[in-house]
């Protein structure tokens, strides 16, 4: 009798169902690890591809996957990867460097279109592959790739045939799929890791991904217990839970993503060059910048699950924010002294510049998304403060995005980024003054003024750079710089939140995508 | 019935022709520290997200929407009547040409060509221009559906026997029309007219998402319904409701004050 209560335990463990279930909002466009380029197959791929490292989501170090070991080296020109011994793809066939080689050869082929070849490619040029032994591969590159080991945490290792559902190299892999409801994933069998006691991952039998595009009926089918997880929870519906489900939602504190406005400084032929006089002028972004009330955008539009940022790297991302910087401080009659040392003068209500023209700009932002149609409100009415006029226009986001990078026919704009990744190298596009997304002046031919000179120097720099530490100084005055002459006027960094059921367990939740399930293959339920 | 809905009709125009006297805030004034408040002495309605006075910015809104929905069905009644009175003349290629005109007005897909309008228009246009081009649109857009049952009226019409008969008795064309062949399109005109508005309502709220219709801070009863689609919003304060009663009000109105087709004819 005793032996059978102490075996209790154990039976009544195994009976609990290990599937996983959470909803993506629509379907995967395609299964193959290297076409990848939307959200929704990013999960799948997350979940079933193996790859030679993993960047770790808490530490923020590239730790080795399906490579036991990996070095960098020539000065980040090359890295080699060592693979583990006898590793297999989910039905059972080996893994060698072949397989890698044929992955990366097929992914740098500009034939294959491939977006994770994008990544690879250093320009037009392909990086150099040789093949040491069945268990040794090294790539090289003609000078050295800025942030070359954490570019394999995206390369998923392809099977050597593409099936409608094919094998996996990593944690799980598609065991179905029916288009519109759901893709049901189960657990590789032969996946390479263990935990310390020498039991193989995953934990998990299987995760079902239920295709749902309504949000709001997503949170119902979680408060039902259909649903284990909501990866990214809004504000009112975080709350909403909390009153119900108080144990299961979590804020994760700032998130990596900020919202932001910035002015148009462009030539643009839509532009007046008074105004555009003082969308350059940095005493004039600095006034608008002052008299912004974040406390109030944070605690009005996020239900108080914002945080004030304090520039393009959020304090979420802890190593490489610049500790120094404070989030702007509201500072009205400060702003209004900058203002009139640049020739501005308030009349009456009304803010004018040198030539008398009334201040006044279109702030445009997108239509239906209901915080920053809110978070643009906020800023017309404290810019009031200064007697500068804002019309708030919002735009289907095929019309926004036209006009902040073809047409420039805009003025300011507010929007927000969604960073996947804590790097730094992560935003270069947007800061070289090269880059396509240089929000306030794109694909400058060279650099309009010393600071943006500057910057360029120092993303260029820091993306060369092998030492950490170095790297951090160098990121650090980056941001100082953006700082200083706030070509990105920073708003708010919303609270990253989230739901998960009390009885998923594993669980270490981290800002950085996919968020709940950047460690699956450890998740289980008690 | 008539005379209570005249007098109910009479009284919204009032309230929205009057908000700026008797709304107790400015339509665009942010308590902030009240934000989402329940009603409460200042605030009989409550206030919204941004902590605006719900009940300055419905009376606000009505003076919008009444002026403006009404305006563009209007519009929208009198170029299908227009239309179709040209398309009962005897010219088979005038009749052949408007029912044509009248199936591209139909399948047109007007979303675009609203998105066109607001990229044509300067991201500084005052609002409330901004609003009447939106409406005038959607007036000119809207005349095909009521044109064919005007048309189909009529055509219907035209083979009757008072018709022959007004015309055997040797009554001028013009006549005709005013005396005999008015009576029967008038109650459809405002059937069709009473149709319109609501659709006019919700149609501008939809395209707010667009960047038309009425810009933040300005309210309308479109932008005002948009709350309903956040049910905790409704279900902390009722007052959000207000707009859509408001709106159900008027049509009810409008519903008792149409005559039958049988009483007017």
């Amino acid at each position: 009798m005793k032996h059978i209560l102490l075996l209790l335990p154990l039976v009544l463990s195994a009976a609990v169902p290990q599937q996983l279930r959470f909803a993506i909002n629509g379907d995967p466009k395609m299964f193959d690890v290297l076409m990848v380029a939307e959200s929704n197959s990013e999960t799948i791929r997350y979940l079933t591809a193996g790859v030679l490292l993993r960047v770790n989501r808490t530490t923020d170090v590239p730790q080795p996957e399906l490579a036991e070991s990996f070095q960098v080296k020539e000065g980040g020109r090359a890295i080699t990867f060592k693979l583990r011994p006898n590793l297999q793809f989910s039905d059972g066939t080996p893994l060698t460097a072949a397989d890698v080689e044929r992955t990366l050869r097929r992914a740098l082929d500009p034939k294959s279109g491939s977006p994770t070849g994008d990544t690879l490619r250093a320009g037009d040029t392909a990086p150099e592959i040789l093949v040491a032994n069945p268990r040794e591969i090294t790539l090289r590159y003609k000078a050295p790739k800025p942030g070359i080991d954490r570019l394999f945490d995206s390369v998923g290792i392809a099977p050597p045939v593409q099936t409608k559902l094919p094998p996996s190299s990593g944690a799980f892999f598609v065991a179905e799929y029916q288009p519109g409801t759901f893709v049901l994933l189960r657990r590789n069998s032969h996946y390479f890791k263990r935990d310390a006691k020498g039991v193989q991952l995953p934990y998990l039998d299987s995760i079902r991904l239920d295709i749902q595009a309504n949000a709001d009926i997503a949170l119902t089918r979680y408060q039902r217990g259909e649903f284990h997880l909501i990866n990214k929870l809004d504000a009112d519906s975080f709350d909403r839970l909390q009153k119900t489900q108080n144990n299961s939602v979590r804020s994760l504190g700032p998130s990596l993503d900020p919202e932001f406005i910035w002015f148009n400084q462009a030539p643009a032929k839509t532009l007046p060059e008074w105004k555009r006089a003082w969308f350059t002028s940095a005493a004039f972004r600095h006034a608008v910048s002052s008299a912004i009330r974040r406390e109030d955008m944070a605690r009005i539009v996020f239900k108080g699950h914002a945080h004030p940022a304090v520039g393009p790297i959020s304090t979420a991302n802890r190593f490489w924010v610049n500790a120094a910087l404070k989030p702007p401080v509201l500072d009205t009659k400060g702003g209004l002294a900058q203002l009139a040392k640049e020739g501005f003068t308030l009349r009456g209500n009304v803010l004018r510049d040198k030539g008398n023209h009334a201040v006044e700009f279109s702030l445009i932002t997108q239509a239906g998304k209901r915080p920053r149609e809110r978070m643009a409100s906020l800023v017309a009415d404290d810019l009031k403060a200064l007697g500068i006029k804002v019309n708030v226009v919002t735009l289907d986001f095929g019309s926004l995005l036209d006009r902040i990078s073809k047409s420039l026919d805009y003025e300011a704009a507010l929007l927000g980024f969604e960073n996947v990744d804590a790097d730094p190298s992560e935003e270069m596009n947007v800061w070289l003054s090269s880059g396509a997304q240089h929000a306030w002046w794109p694909a400058q031919k060279t650099p309009a003024t010393a600071w943006e000179a500057r910057i360029d120097k120092l993303e260029l720099a820091q993306a060369a750079e092998g030492v950490r530490a170095n790297r951090k100084n160098l990121v650090d005055e980056f941001q100082k710089i953006v700082r200083e002459e706030e070509p990105i006027i920073y708003l708010l960094n919303p609270d990253y939140l989230v739901a998960v059921s009390p009885s998923l367990k594993g669980v270490q939740p981290v800002v950085v995508p996919p968020q709940i399930l950047w460690n699956a293959e450890w998740l289980r339920f008690e | 019935m008539t005379r209570p809905a005249t007098i109910l009709l009479a009284l919204v125009v009032v309230l929205g022709l009057a908000a700026p006297w008797l709304a107790p805030n400015p339509y665009d004034h942010q308590f902030r520290d009240m934000a989402s408040a329940s009603p409460q002495p200042g605030f009989p309605m409550g206030t919204d997200d941004l902590g605006r006075d719900r009940l300055s910015r419905l009376l606000y809104a009505t003076r919008v929407s009444v002026l403006l929905a009404p305006s563009a069905a209007t519009i929208s009644v009198l170029l299908a009547l227009l239309f179709s009175a040209l398309a009962a003349l005897p010219s088979r290629l005038v009749a052949w040409t408007l029912s044509l005109a009248n199936g591209i007005f139909l399948s047109l897909p007007w979303i675009f060509l609203f998105i066109i309008l607001r990229s044509k228009l300067s991201l500084n246009t005052d609002p409330l221009v901004s609003v009447t081009l939106t409406f005038a649109l959607m007036g000119v857009a809207g005349w095909a559906i009521p044109g064919r049952a005007f048309t189909a009226s009529i055509v219907e019409m035209k083979d009757a026997g008072w018709l022959l008969q007004a015309r055997a008795a040797g009554l001028r064309p013009w006549r005709i029309a005013t005396a005999h062949a008015w009576p029967h399109l008038w109650s459809l005109a405002l059937v069709q007219f009473r149709i319109l508005i609501p659709a006019y309502v919700l149609s501008e709220a939809s395209l707010g998402l667009l960047g038309l219709g009425v810009a933040d801070p300005m309210p309308s009863w479109g932008n005002l319904l948009r709350d309903l689609q956040h049910p905790d919003v409704v279900q902390a304060n009722p007052w959000t409701l207000a707009p859509l009663a408001l709106l159900v009000l008027v049509m009810i109105c409008l519903e008792s004050l149409t005559p039958s087709r049988k009483a007017a004819l």
